[in-house]
Parts: C-alpha cells; sequence; structure tokens
C-alpha cells in the first residue's frame, strides 16, 4: 500500500469538506484511494480516483458523487462494496478500506437504481 | 452444562422492559400516558414499535405527527443498530425500565437516518448480512442462497421466528474443520466516549500459529484499554448482549453464538461505573 497522502492520478480537492474534526487522529486523517465505477445507465465520471478523508461517511461520498453528476436532488444513488451489498449511509469510507480495499484502494460502484441483492 | 445452542435461544430471546414517554415539546390534546413494552434486544427500534406509534397518535393531531424518532438522555438512537446494543451503549448500569422519549418533530437529520418504511430496515438488514457473509465465507454462502432463503431471514426476524431464521442462518455460521473458523470475524466495536461510530477491521479467528483467538486478543489489538493492566482498576466493561464474557472465550465461538442476526459481533465497551 502507498504511503502518499494523494492519489496518483488526481488530486482532486474535495469541496464542501467543513473544518477537519479536532479529536481525530493522525490516522483518521489521512485519505484513502477510492475508484469509483458506474453501474447499469449511470452516468460515469471522468475522474475515477478520488483521495478521500479516512473518516468521510457514504452519504457524504454520495452526495458528492450526485453533484458531480448533476443528478436531480430527487434522484437516489446507490453505493456498492464488493459488487454485493450497499453500505449503511453513516458507516465510514476508512472502514470499508480497511476491511475491503485491496491493492491499497476501494472500489465502489454506483448505480441510480437497486443493482444488486 | 446447557446445550451451546441454548445459547442462541437465550441471546435471541432477550428482552429489555421499557417504558416510552412522549416528548413534553409535542402538541398534544391530552395528556399522554407512557407506554410499556417488552423490546426484543436483537430487533429494530422501528420494527418493534408501532403500537408506541398508534399510542401516541391518540392524543394528537395528524398536522402535528411527522417521522417518529427516539432519545434517551438527550441522546438521539439510532434504529439501525440493534436496540441491545444502544441498551448496552447508553443505558448501562441504569434502573430498569429504559425510560426511552418519543418524538415526532424536530428529526434530527444530522445523528439519524430516516426510516420511512420497513423495506428500509429489511434493505439495511440484508445488507449487514451480506456485508457480514463477503468477510466469513467471501460472500459465497450468501451468494448461494436463493430470494426466498433471504426472504426467510429478513422473515424470521420480523416476525420473532427463532426457528424460521435459524434454519437458514445456520448456513450462514458454517466452516470447514481444517479452516478452524470463518476467514474473518465480523465485529464492531462501539464505544461511547469516541466521535467514530464503531471500530471494525480484519480480524482472523485462528492465529498464523494455528491458535484460537480469544475476546482479550481482538481487544489488545483494536482496543488495549479495554484490558486492564495487572494491579489496575478495570476501566471499562466489554459487553455483548448484556453480559461480560470472559476475556478467554475464544472468537469463533462467541462469532457463532452472540452475533446478532444481522451476523455481526457487537461489542460495546462502556466505562465501569463509578457507583
Amino acid at each position: 500500500m502507498s504511503d502518499s497522502a494523494e492519489s496518483p492520478t488526481e488530486t482532486q480537492k474535495e469541496e464542501g469538506q467543513s473544518a477537519s474534526d479536532d479529536s481525530a487522529t493522525n490516522d483518521e486523517k489521512k485519505k484513502i484511494d477510492v475508484l469509483l465505477k458506474a453501474v447499469g445507465d449511470t452516468p460515469i465520471m471522468k475522474t475515477k480516483k478520488w483521495a478521500v478523508d479516512r473518516g468521510r461517511t457514504v452519504q457524504s461520498l454520495s452526495q458528492f458523487i450526485s453533484r458531480f453528476l448533476k443528478l436531480d436532488a430527487n434522484e437516489q444513488l446507490i453505493i456498492y462494496v464488493n459488487q454485493s451489498f450497499a453500505p449503511s449511509p453513516d458507516q465510514e469510507v476508512g472502514v470499508l478500506f480497511d476491511c475491503f480495499g485491496s491493492d491499497g484502494k476501494l472500489v465502489l460502484h454506483y448505480c441510480k437504481s437497486q443493482a444488486w441483492g | 452444562m446447557a446445550d451451546d445452542k441454548d445459547v442462541l435461544r437465550d441471546v435471541w430471546f432477550g428482552r429489555i422492559p421499557t417504558c416510552f414517554t412522549l416528548n413534553q415539546d409535542e402538541t398534544t390534546e391530552r395528556e399522554a400516558e407512557p407506554y410499556y413494552l417488552l423490546l426484543p434486544r436483537v430487533s429494530y427500534l422501528t420494527l418493534v414499535t408501532d403500537k408506541v406509534k398508534k399510542h401516541f397518535l391518540k392524543v394528537m393531531k395528524p398536522e402535528d405527527v411527522g417521522e417518529m424518532w427516539f432519545e434517551y438522555e438527550g441522546t438521539p438512537l439510532k434504529w439501525h443498530y440493534p436496540i441491545g446494543v444502544l441498551f448496552d451503549l447508553h443505558a448501562s448500569n441504569t434502573v430498569l425500565p429504559w425510560t426511552i422519549t418519543v418524538h415526532f418533530k424536530n428529526f434530527p437529520d444530522r445523528d439519524l437516518l430516516h426510516c420511512p418504511s420497513n423495506s428500509v430496515i429489511e434493505a439495511h438488514f440484508m445488507s449487514s448480512i451480506k456485508e457480514a457473509d463477503a468477510l466469513k465465507h467471501k460472500s459465497q454462502v450468501i451468494n448461494d442462497m436463493q430470494k426466498k432463503d433471504h426472504k426467510q431471514l429478513w422473515m424470521g426476524l420480523q416476525n420473532d421466528k427463532f426457528d424460521q431464521f435459524w434454519a437458514m442462518n445456520r448456513k450462514l455460521m458454517e466452516y470447514s474443520t481444517e479452516d478452524g473458523g470463518f476467514r474473518y470475524i465480523p465485529f464492531r466495536i462501539y464505544q461511547t466516549m469516541s466521535d467514530r461510530p464503531f471500530i471494525q477491521k480484519l480480524f482472523r479467528p485462528v492465529s498464523p500459529e494455528g491458535n484460537a483467538h480469544t475476546l482479550s486478543d481482538l481487544l489488545k489489538e483494536m482496543y488495549p484499554a479495554a484490558i486492564p493492566n495487572e494491579g489496575e482498576q478495570k476501566r471499562y466493561q466489554v459487553v455483548i448482549h448484556g453480559i461480560e464474557p470472559l476475556l478467554e472465550t475464544p472468537l469463533q465461538w462467541l462469532s457463532e453464538h452472540l452475533s446478532h442476526p444481522d451476523n455481526f459481533l457487537h461489542i460495546c465497551i462502556i466505562p465501569t461505573p463509578s457507583d
């Protein structure tokens, strides 16, 4: 796993992040690499690889993707891990990375409708 | 000695006597009496509180009723955590019945997920089971099941049918004797002292040398402060289903017997009461 805090491909600054949590330890402040893949007729993102804060929630990531794709506010966006389960919206991506990441990155699929299960 | 199978029953039928009272700021037409209920530890708040809702709606005007949510001593209660986890985490060592405050307005969006219907609970529950099986068997067992088998797990929980649930769930608990346990143990460690929702990492039931990992081994790695140093006073209680299991208990056994129906072993670490 690479130790660099920045994603090797794109270092997209994320918007809408409020001041970082004071109580967060160094470990939590680190970023992880997330690879975002579209499913079905959901629009793809030009930039697929993102450096994301470990403490960021699935919900906040999904809102970010929705804004990026300019989806309507009422359109849902479901995020999947391992192409099998949709983690709870308040799950931290850092936890998902620790349990389901491989080759130094976490692959997430996103979809406008239910894709698996 | 009791059969280990009895443990599954004891866990399933664990109940918490609870008193629901209406939040004082709700607009009512007459005074709302409290409502008493035995809550199943392994279920979810929004799944077992239809009667509570009905009870309080009797004294309220429909226009004053928003989505129902629950609070205990200022803490909004997350419906998507099992009830027993909420109790152990927030209300252990308090006098029973557990007093929960019911709200119908000012839904705390920052703290709670919305729960518009039981299908949301079902989706959450099935997702947890799938996540757990991804850790235990690389998703092989859950993927081999049919849609109706998944439904049987959910219906078993929803209707409180122990036999129906376990007839299917036992498949998720299987492993080859060669492996000596699951691939990884699906666990979550909760603490009230942290802003982080929970600790969850990869942890194997057996050490590379072939020894069974214990609850103590897990805590040493994930939350060392929970294990008292020799001669020191115990600072934390490690609680699963309202009890403090021996730290020497093998983790694989705990995973098979003390996991919630979502197939995760939920472990609460709470400060020892000072009296």
